[in-house]
């Protein structure tokens, strides 16, 4: 769905489906410098939505903001329910290397303040295929482990939206599609999951919807197909070709 | 907040060379440093040759012989002396290296003495001869054996004003006296006048032998008064000044106690910088303090973390280190809550010092380096003595001294290992401002850690 030239979105909600994450107006700078500029979007249970844009366009900073790292300058962001939390899982594992892979996990669970946090850790363990490995330091696992306790960690709290930084970043093809299998898997039993990616055909293939940023600006936001069909005649059957032309046409 | 502290215990067990080179390496140092401070410098080693023969090192003064061969004993005090039979064995110590040094005292030394003492003029002169090349240690045997010469030379002035006093009253008094082995009987002047003055009544008024005689006391009476006079000022010189000393304010420590105050706050400084400025930076080299402060720890209470964990880890680490130096170094055992007191207040400062410095560090290597590189000048700083110093350096470092915790923590210290010294209460006072102080901008530097 394209955007109006204020770039701010004006999705409406499809059907009876409440939004279980709403950013209105986000506004961040960072000095002189405008990260975000009044960026609005609603996010549904379920969804799977990649944030994509050229370097600097403001995707980390956009999660760190609905991950309550960072906070706005201006608008808000708001969850359904209020007291719903969000999940997030850093672009680098943030996991103590000298721990265990279940030490990890029973620290932010008791950190979360979970009331039963050696289930939480076995549920963990199970859902990220892990329990064998429980025991071994973090530090000597391979980085698509790591990075399974990393979203692992996110989960804890079973939260409505789970917030990713370029979560296949640091994996091979192999471990990438089984992190896929797993993402998808999280969002069919109802979790929103946002993920930010500078891999333009990881958004097409896996993504219900992209939300393009360019320059702290909400360019897009649609499905992968809207914004072929947005910029139409040679890009058309390839996103990668029309999310390059979607960018140029608009200066970035 | 337990639940961080226990990890950050984890993680340290399962770093032991980290353990090892944050604790054991600077106590080894502190150690080192302390038993270096307490322990009496040894004495170097001085080939000794002494060419006067037996029997001649007496000199003639007055009605007295001083026996100067009596005073080489003085000589010893500073230095351990190898005694050898020739000028060519003492130069032969000093090249193979048994000795620092070679004294070598002439056969003449006795006639150099007599002439001084009967003439007033000459310079009595001992060989000393050096072969170090290390300009420390040369200093240090120089200034040994001056010491040790300054003692006979006081010695042997003594004697000899003690024997020149004593000849001074009995010209003034009179008495019996040894010369050539037989004892003769001295009039003095005293005794004299009396006689002129008995001579002078039995005489005609107007006798010339009178007149001459009346002169002749009126000398005697000059000499006496200004004999009478030089007896007391040459006693006074011969006896050497004596110090009463009164401290007014500040340390009373014994200086091997300070010695080890010193050793232990160095260790506190070292292991409390590292640690808290190390398990800060390791929350961002390990990406896990955004994690954190998702709500899950306040900025300021996982800073009160760190700052508890290094100052309850060093305060542990040099208790016990005090203890087991109190076995070779007198502390104050009775003011035990006070070495807990000065310790815990030491490393609360050090420790919000150590995550002020943390926080600006990305990396737990550099937050060590920087820590290394902080701890070295404002241990110096403070260390400085006051007189080493002109006036206006000595206020900047005694306004740098008072910026860092150091200087409180190492007077807290010392007064609560030393049971003569005052309380804790004011370098207490100052150590948890720096707590305060620090801890603010360990807060401000946080913000730099969300950030990036």
């Amino acid at each position: 769905m394209p955007l109006t030239s204020t770039g701010v979105s004006t999705i409406a909600q499809t059907g009876a489906q409440a939004a279980t994450l709403t950013a209105s107006s986000v506004t961040k700078r960072f000095g002189a410098r405008t990260a975000l500029k009044g960026v609005s979007f609603e996010l549904r249970a379920g969804e799977l939505i990649a944030v994509i844009g050229p370097n600097g366009a403001g995707k980390t900073t956009l999660l760190s903001i609905l991950a309550g790292i960072l906070a706005p300058d201006g608008g808000e962001v708001t969850s359904n329910p209020a007291d719903g939390r969000i999940g997030w899982v850093p672009q680098q594992p943030a996991l103590y290397s000298k721990l265990s892979v279940a030490e990890n996990l029973r620290l932010f669970a008791r950190l979360e303040r979970i009331a039963d946090p050696e289930q939480s850790v076995g549920r963990m363990l199970a859902q990220t295929g892990l329990q064998e490995r429980a025991d071994d330091e973090v530090g000597r696992l391979s980085g698509g482990n790591q990075q399974r306790v990393n979203i692992a960690i996110g989960l804890l709290c079973d939260p409505v939206a789970l917030l990713l930084d370029e979560p296949s970043s640091s994996l091979d093809p192999r471990q990438r599609e089984r992190l896929w299998e797993f993402i998808g898997a999280l969002a069919g039993r109802g979790t929103t999951v946002v993920y930010s990616t500078h891999n333009v055909a990881e958004a097409e293939r896996y993504a219900d919807r992209v939300l393009v940023l360019g320059d702290g600006e909400l360019l897009f936001s649609g499905t992968p197909l809207e914004l072929e069909q947005t910029v139409g005649g040679a890009a058309a059957g390839d996103f990668e070709a029309a999310f390059v032309g979607f960018l140029r046409d608009r200066g970035h | 907040m337990r639940w961080l502290l226990l990890k950050d215990l984890q993680i340290l067990r399962r770093s032991p060379l980290m353990v090892g080179l944050l604790i054991v390496y600077p106590i080894a140092i502190a150690l080192m440093i302390g038993f270096a401070l307490s322990s009496p410098p040894g004495k170097p080693k001085v080939a000794f040759y002494d060419a006067v023969p037996p029997g001649k090192g007496k000199i003639n003064f007055g009605s007295q012989q001083i026996n100067i061969a009596s005073y080489a004993k003085d000589l010893f005090h500073s230095i351990q002396p190898i005694r050898v039979s020739s000028r060519a064995a003492a130069i032969a110590k000093v090249q193979n290296g048994d000795a620092l040094a070679a004294l070598i005292v002439p056969a003449d030394i006795p006639e150099q003495i007599q002439g001084l003492v009967q003439t007033g003029v000459g310079n009595p002169t001992v060989q000393l001869i050096l072969n170090s090349k290390d300009p420390i240690e040369r200093q240090f045997v120089d200034q040994a054996i001056a010491s040790d010469l300054n003692k006979v030379e006081q010695a042997v002035s003594k004697q000899v004003l003690h024997v020149a006093v004593s000849d001074l009253q009995q010209v003034l008094n009179g008495g019996s006296i040894q010369f050539l082995g037989q004892s003769f009987q001295l009039l003095g002047l005293r005794d004299s006048r009396t006689i002129l003055q008995g001579s002078i009544a039995s005489l005609p008024k107007r006798s010339s032998i009178a007149v001459a005689l009346r002169q002749v006391v009126g000398f005697a009476n000059l000499a006496i008064e200004g004999l009478g006079f030089a007896s007391p000022v040459l006693g006074s010189i011969g006896t050497p000044l004596t110090v009463d000393e009164t401290q007014l304010a500040g340390q009373t420590t014994p200086a091997d106690t300070y010695a080890v105050a010193i050793a232990v706050i160095v260790s506190l400084m070292f292991v409390t910088l590292l640690l808290a400025a190390g398990m800060l930076a390791l929350e961002r080299s390990e990406h896990t303090y955004p994690r954190l402060i998702r709500g899950l720890v306040s900025p300021s209470r996982l800073l009160s973390e760190k700052v508890m964990l290094a100052a309850g880890c060093a305060a542990a680490v040099t208790l016990v280190m005090a203890a087991f130096v109190s076995a070779f170094v007198h502390l104050d055992w009775s003011r035990f809550e006070l070495w807990v007191l000065a310790l815990a207040f030491g490393g609360l400062a050090f420790g919000a010092l150590g995550v002020a410095i943390g926080g600006l560090a990305r990396e737990v290597s550099a937050a060590s380096l920087m820590a290394f590189l902080v701890s070295l000048p404002i241990a110096f700083v403070a260390l400085v003595p006051a007189s080493a110093v002109s006036g206006g350096l000595k206020t900047v470092l005694d306004v740098v001294a008072f910026a860092f915790p150091f200087k409180p923590a190492l007077e807290a210290a010392s007064n609560a290992f030393s049971g003569s010294s005052p309380g804790i209460g004011w370098p207490l006072v100052h150590l948890l401002a720096l707590t305060l102080v620090f801890a603010g901008l360990a807060r401000l530097a946080l913000n730099r850690f969300a950030r990036a």
